[in-house]
């Protein structure tokens, strides 16, 4: 059972840490940050069920996210439902237009797919900036009306980013506990070889749609309350080419396959980003230095940062996951 | 003994390439059917049409009464029909326990992961890999490889299994080994449908002998019937007086 | 004349382009199944390469193609070197992600360097009018341009020994080095040729449209549509898709707002994928 293996506290107490820290000195600048790094975190955990378990690369993933805040922001801004339902919606429609999608996309392999992928986060971002309803390219805005049922805007904040941290959370016990099942054990695998996985009895096909779908819903949650958070959303920072490229620079340095990689990678890349999008100098080379270093990683270390501590200390992985 | 699996009138064409034409046997259970014949016969493409990888042109499969001609890999395990590879295909990454997990968790008696790992370790043991479980599967030896894939297959306590060339590869005592496996494994209750090029081990092994040649099938019989079938030596073994000499010289030996 | 049809010839005109393009892609994709996510940002460094060649010298642009092949070569050497080489025969997801850890840094030097302001290369050749409609020249030659190169390539990889060797290496790497092929060496020039198709793509796109950094990641979807069409290891079919595909947009422009032309482009991107798996003309690699 989950409640066994001490990672799942580990991953309690991190949450309990990310809520606890900026709360108690009421620091508001601490929690901007711990934002963006939980939403990393969500971003490179539900990635790695795709890349890292299933062994099907998603350059896209960022759709589900932006899709997300779409929906999110739709339903409460225009239709003025709660947040919460509205972010559970999203999530809930964003998984079936994966699954969608994924009926289309799962029969390609290996780089066919990852290039689909990219086709479907272009043709939907192109569909949004068309899309009417929506704003088109201009996209959408939250009048500050929409935080009045949360207790106005700054209590607002603080309740979706919780919110945030508890999908974070959620994120990675989902992980763990795919991990440890027979389903993920089915995606096993099939990222090592799926004809012999089918020929062992895997249902591939559902397997695969099923993951999709499920690598959808966390992220497309997180989108609608991170949306909802910054009061706007439009085509080009919904559904940032770059940011899904990031989400596996960010997999491939913290390990892809495991729970605690996923994880750091996000931390630790979020760090490294926000420190060279606020450096005078270093700015403009933002991308070169993701680029070079996810060029080392997949060179000399493509079982990143986990792959050399488990090589290191062969005993930690009794404990971490 | 009714008819555990039967084949009737299968073809199968890659473009006009007719790989195997109208071919039918039936496996009885519990027998070890041998399935012989050239290099290029089609014998690996009759594996993969019977069970799912291809679908059939023509003809249909019947598998414990049930019709199996459209179903694919994955269904087929379920009903109790599993198969190796004739180049093995280890699940790399994971260990060897995983490996055989897979198979009873995906196999014909669908079992939870506590279940399957229990039935993998007792597979692991009767294959002889029991002291390699947490090896992972890439760093085995070719000979452990072929005992993995076996024991992947085992697991999904299959009614009949399909071994693609499980002893090529393998020097002559893995050879032996390997044999007294396949005994074993029908000695308690599974039928075997073997495809093999080492004479001696089909002659031993086998109740009897399904002979392709061009995607035809050529000949069928008890081994020592086959063996003396002069279409079959001329196509399959060389010259016709192979079988007489070899048989005088006590290089071959069949069961009666 | 009528205006479908001016746009249609307009678009096979730029189609030859597309295709050249798609043929640097195609090459390394066939020969060493790679699949060269650096492709937009060579395209890219082609449009920049050309800007200051000819900001520097005058020269007619059409001239300064051919240091540009050979800028394009040159990088393409480099670039093998630094990503390629050590992830060709690995899984696909690290060829994937070297190729695209490059077109990163790339894109980072170029953006620092240029920023994302548009650029031109202002060098225009005088067009051609029939009836009510001009076809500009700048449009004919980077067409007749594109065919030439087209042919060479041709001509090279079917009547000369490396290309010989090319061609042997993607048929089968392991029997063309037993035949005294040196393998590396073959996917080192086939890689920097690859390149230099890119570059030179994106040279002459630099003469027809203006340009910034970032334009180089259209034209690479362009380039994956009319790859998947034609199917791998087709050069010459990467040609007659790129045309098909331009006169596709051609016939489309004049009916549709150009902001919908992406999403179809995108969208016939994913079908193409998932219907034609072999290409109109080819085999496909094991992807």
């Amino acid at each position: 059972m989950i409640l066994r293996r001490p990672f799942f506290w580990i991953i309690l107490l991190v949450a309990a840490g990310f809520i606890y820290a900026p709360l108690h000195s009421n620091n508001v600048s601490l929690r901007e940050d711990l934002i963006l790094i939980a939403i990393a975190i969500i971003l490179a955990s539900n990635l790695n069920l795709m890349i890292g378990y299933t062994g099907y690369v998603n350059f896209g993933h960022i759709v589900f996210y932006g899709l997300g805040g779409y929906v999110g922001l739709y339903l409460t801004t225009v239709r003025g439902w709660n947040l919460v339902l509205s972010a559970l919606v999203a999530g809930v429609v964003v998984s079936f237009c994966a699954f969608l999608f994924g009926l289309a996309i799962l029969r390609l392999r290996g780089a066919y797919f990852a290039l689909a992928t990219i086709g479907i986060l272009q043709a939907v971002q192109a569909f949004v900036s068309n899309f009417d309803p929506w704003g088109r390219s201009t996209g959408m805005y939250l009048s500050f009306e929409s935080y009045r049922p949360l207790g106005g805007a700054r209590h607002a904040l603080w309740i979706t980013y919780y919110l945030i941290v508890a999908v974070m959370a959620l994120s990675m016990i989902v992980s763990l506990t795919i991990k440890n099942s027979k389903f993920g054990l089915g995606l096993f695998a099939i990222r090592e070889d799926e004809d012999a996985a089918v020929v062992l009895g895997v249902n591939a096909t559902i397997y695969k749609a099923i993951i999709y779908s499920v690598s959808a819903f966390l992220p497309a949650v997180a989108g609608a309350l991170m949306f909802f958070k910054n009061g706007m959303i439009d085509p080009s920072i919904a559904f940032e080419y770059m940011l899904s490229l990031e989400g596996i620079v960010m997999l491939m340095l913290g390990g892809q396959g495991s729970v605690i990689g996923a994880a750091l990678g996000g931390a630790l890349y979020e760090k490294l980003r926000s420190y060279l999008l606020t450096s005078p100098v270093l700015s403009n080379f933002h991308l070169v230095i993701a680029g070079a270093l996810l060029l080392l990683v997949v060179l000399f270390a493509p079982g990143g940062l986990i792959g050399w501590l488990y090589r290191l200390m062969p005993r930690a992985r009794k404990v971490l996951e | 003994m009714s008819n555990l699996l039967e084949v009737r009138g299968v073809s199968k064409r890659f473009g006009g390439l007719v790989a195997v034409s109208d071919v039918s046997f039936s496996i009885a259970e519990g027998e070890i059917l041998g399935l012989i014949g050239p290099n290029g016969a089609g014998k690996t493409t009759l594996f993969n049409v019977v069970n799912g990888v291809y679908k059939a042109d023509q003809g249909t499969i019947t598998f414990a009464g049930k019709d199996i001609t459209r179903c694919s890999p994955d269904q087929v395990v379920h009903l109790g029909l599993a198969r190796t590879h004739q180049i093995v295909k280890p699940l790399n990454d994971l260990t060897v326990l995983d490996n055989v997990t897979v198979g009873a968790c995906f196999g014909r008696e669908y079992l939870d992961m506590a279940a399957a790992r229990k039935v993998a370790s007792e597979v692991l043991q009767q294959v002889g890999l029991g002291d390699r479980v947490d090896m992972v599967a890439r760093s085995l030896t070719i000979a452990a490889k072929k005992r993995l894939e076996v024991a992947r297959a085992l697991a999904a306590k299959p009614k009949l299994l399909l071994l693609d060339e499980v002893l090529a590869g393998l020097n002559p005592t893995e050879v032996t080994t390997m044999i007294e496996l396949v005994r074993k494994i029908r000695d308690s209750g599974i039928a075997v449908l073997m495809i093999e090029h080492l004479m001696q081990a089909i002659m031993s092994l086998s109740d009897r002998i399904v002979v392709l040649n061009l995607g035809c099938k050529l000949a069928e019989g008890r081994p020592d019937e086959v063996v003396h079938n002069p279409a079959v030596v001329e196509c399959y073994l060389g010259f016709p007086d192979a079988v007489h000499k070899l048989t005088l010289a006590g290089k071959l030996s069949w069961r009666k | 004349m009528s205006g479908v049809l001016a746009s249609m010839i307009d678009g096979v005109l730029v189609g030859a382009v597309y295709g050249l393009a798609a043929m640097g892609l195609s090459l390394i994709w066939g020969v060493m199944d790679v699949i060269n996510l650096t492709h937009g940002a060579m395209i890219a460094l082609g449009m920049f390469c050309m800007y200051l060649l000819f900001a520097a010298t005058h020269i007619n642009a059409y001239v300064l193609l051919l240091p540009t092949i050979g800028f394009g070569l040159v990088i393409g050497i480099v670039v093998y070197w630094m990503a390629v080489h050590w992830v060709v025969g690995r899984s696909m997801l690290m060829s994937l992600l070297s190729t695209f850890a490059v077109n990163m840094m790339v894109i980072g030097i170029g953006t620092a360097i240029w920023s994302t302001s548009p650029y031109n290369v202002n060098f225009v050749l005088p067009g051609i009018t029939l009836g009510a409609y001009t076809f500009t020249g700048n449009h004919i030659a980077a067409a007749i341009s594109a065919v030439v190169i087209a042919l060479a390539l041709q001509f090279f990889l079917y009547r000369t020994r490396t290309g010989k060797a090319i061609r042997a290496v993607a048929d089968n790497r392991d029997a063309a080095e037993l035949m005294g092929i040196s393998s590396t060496a073959v996917l080192s020039i086939a890689f920097a040729i690859g390149i230099a198709l890119a570059c030179t793509s994106g040279a002459l796109v630099s003469t027809l449209f203006p340009f910034t950094i970032l334009s180089g990641a259209v034209y690479q979807l362009k380039s994956f549509v009319v790859t998947i069409l034609a199917g791998l290891g087709k050069p010459f079919g990467a040609l007659v898709a790129g045309v098909l595909l331009g006169l596709l947009e051609g016939v489309i422009t004049p009916f549709i707002a150009v902001s919908w032309i992406p999403l179809i482009e995108f969208g016939l991107f994913v079908v193409v994928l998932v219907a034609f798996p072999q290409g109109i003309f080819g085999k496909r690699a094991t992807a």
